[in-house]
């Protein structure tokens, strides 16, 4: 592989393939953890930090682990690479520890890491593989960052914890809560739509087609057209 | 009485897992579009929750905080939970053919729930009752604890079910079709659910 095709490894998981809105994977923190842009940023570089380490570890043990246990073991290098980071952050940065709480052991079950694993670590080399990660998870950070801009500016009137003087006074509360985060990412979903459209892309649905349990839903007779809503989304 | 009573309560309405602490974001979206798909899940988290918790609090408690091994707990509960599901299949397939059939095939989805990682973690989180916060549920608690957020996913499922039969019409706007009119009409249904908010409190003062 030469050098561009490297980068691009790195950079289509910032917009063209990008975790969140294009792949729709990761949902639950994305709507979570976006009230504030502090813990955007802090969920997003620690699923990058778990998510190149574990593509590492898979991508290197890609030959060893037998194809039938292989997501249970995915779980646990992931499982140990999550609690590796919740060591680290209880002990450095208390306070962000506190401040994603149960979202932080959440990382674990976040699909977007068991899909790269599932989908491109156990198929390409160690290096593509980190790179992977990395573009990944930054387009995971990018996503959330999007999420929380709007929400915390709208929501608090403030940016980063600090006050913004008029919007502090004219602040749309229920932003903050749970109904706003379904709320702004519906509305980003649908801007992502549109932008899939110009460029003659397919909408995005519900990650199920990399989702690594895809075959047991499929098994269990749900099909991807009850998976994947869109069906006239695009025509 | 009154304690486990609000414990499920508030884990029903006010701290419902999919629409007030947005878990299990996947199967909401994934499997609410046929009302019988979305019971089905339904009553199978609700199952595999409380076995979850009933196997993971022993273990956190008698094996791992004794030990000084509380660190651990994010993979052990994982591998707990995922052997768990296996053997509730292996079980259910031997000797209860009927409830296989019905929920066997969900079982397997909800070993990387998030929704079941975190009310097996959350028993061991803070929780209001009554006016007092509790840190670390007892063992009754937390099963009443898991059955309530079980319950809140049901009924968050069942409810959803309903309002999407009636979204995806030929009257949204076509950027809107699909996921998007999907995650707003969620957003509806769980600004409904906000309004619980004080509900337990006044209901139990």
């Amino acid at each position: 592989m030469d050098k561009n095709s490297k980068l691009s490894v790195v950079t289509k998981g910032f917009l063209k393939e990008n975790p969140v809105f294009v792949l729709v994977l990761g949902t639950c923190p994305t709507i979570a953890v976006t009230t504030g842009l502090v813990g955007a940023v802090s969920m997003g570089l620690a699923a990058t930090a778990v998510l190149i380490c574990s593509n590492l570890v898979i991508s290197l043990l890609r030959n060893i682990i037998p194809d039938k246990v292989r997501i249970p073991c995915f779980i646990v290098i992931i499982a140990g690479f999550v609690t590796l980071v919740q060591m680290l952050m209880h002990a450095y940065l208390p306070d962000l520890y506190e401040l994603l709480g149960i979202y932080l052991a959440l990382i674990t079950v976040n699909c977007i890491i068991l899909g790269r694993a599932e989908m491109f670590a156990s198929k390409n080399r160690p290096l593509d593989s980190v790179l992977d990660g990395l573009g990944m998870g930054l387009g995971f950070t990018i996503a959330l960052i999007c999420m929380a801009l709007i929400r915390e500016v709208f929501g608090k009137g403030q940016i980063w914890g600090v006050d913004i003087p008029f919007l502090k006074d004219h602040t749309i509360g229920f932003l903050t809560k749970s109904p706003g985060g379904f709320l702004v990412f519906g509305l980003l979903i649908a801007l992502s739509t549109v932008i899939a459209a110009k460029q003659g892309k397919p909408a995005p649905k519900l990650g199920c087609a990399q989702c690594p349990q895809a075959g047991i839903c499929r098994s269990a007779g749900v099909t991807d057209d009850d998976c994947a809503k869109t069906e006239g989304g695009n025509d | 009485m009154k304690e486990l009573l609000i414990i499920l309560m508030s884990s029903v309405l006010v701290d419902n897992y999919v629409l007030s602490k947005t878990l299990g974001i996947c199967p909401f979206l994934g499997v609410s579009k046929k009302i019988d798909q979305a019971v089905g899940m339904g009553i199978a988290v609700i199952f595999v929750m409380i076995m979850a918790t009933a196997a993971t609090w022993p273990v956190q408690v008698y094996l791992l905080d004794p030990n000084g091994l509380g660190y651990l707990q994010t993979i052990v509960f994982i591998l707990v939970i995922a052997a768990l599901v296996q053997f509730i299949e292996i079980v259910l397939k031997k000797f209860i053919p009927g409830l296989h059939k019905a929920l066997g095939v969900y079982l397997p989805l909800i070993t990387t729930n998030c929704a079941v990682l975190g009310v097996t973690i959350d028993n061991f989180g803070n929780h209001s009752v009554g006016g007092e916060i509790i840190t670390g549920l007892n063992f009754g608690q937390s099963l009443v604890y898991a059955a309530g957020s079980g319950l809140g996913f049901l009924l968050a499922m069942v409810l959803f079910s309903g309002v999407r039969s009636r979204i995806d019409g030929p009257t949204t706007p076509k950027v809107f079709r699909g996921l998007p009119v999907t995650l707003i009409a969620a957003s509806v249904v769980s600004l409904a659910f906000l309004g619980f908010g004080g509900i337990i409190d006044n209901l139990f003062k």
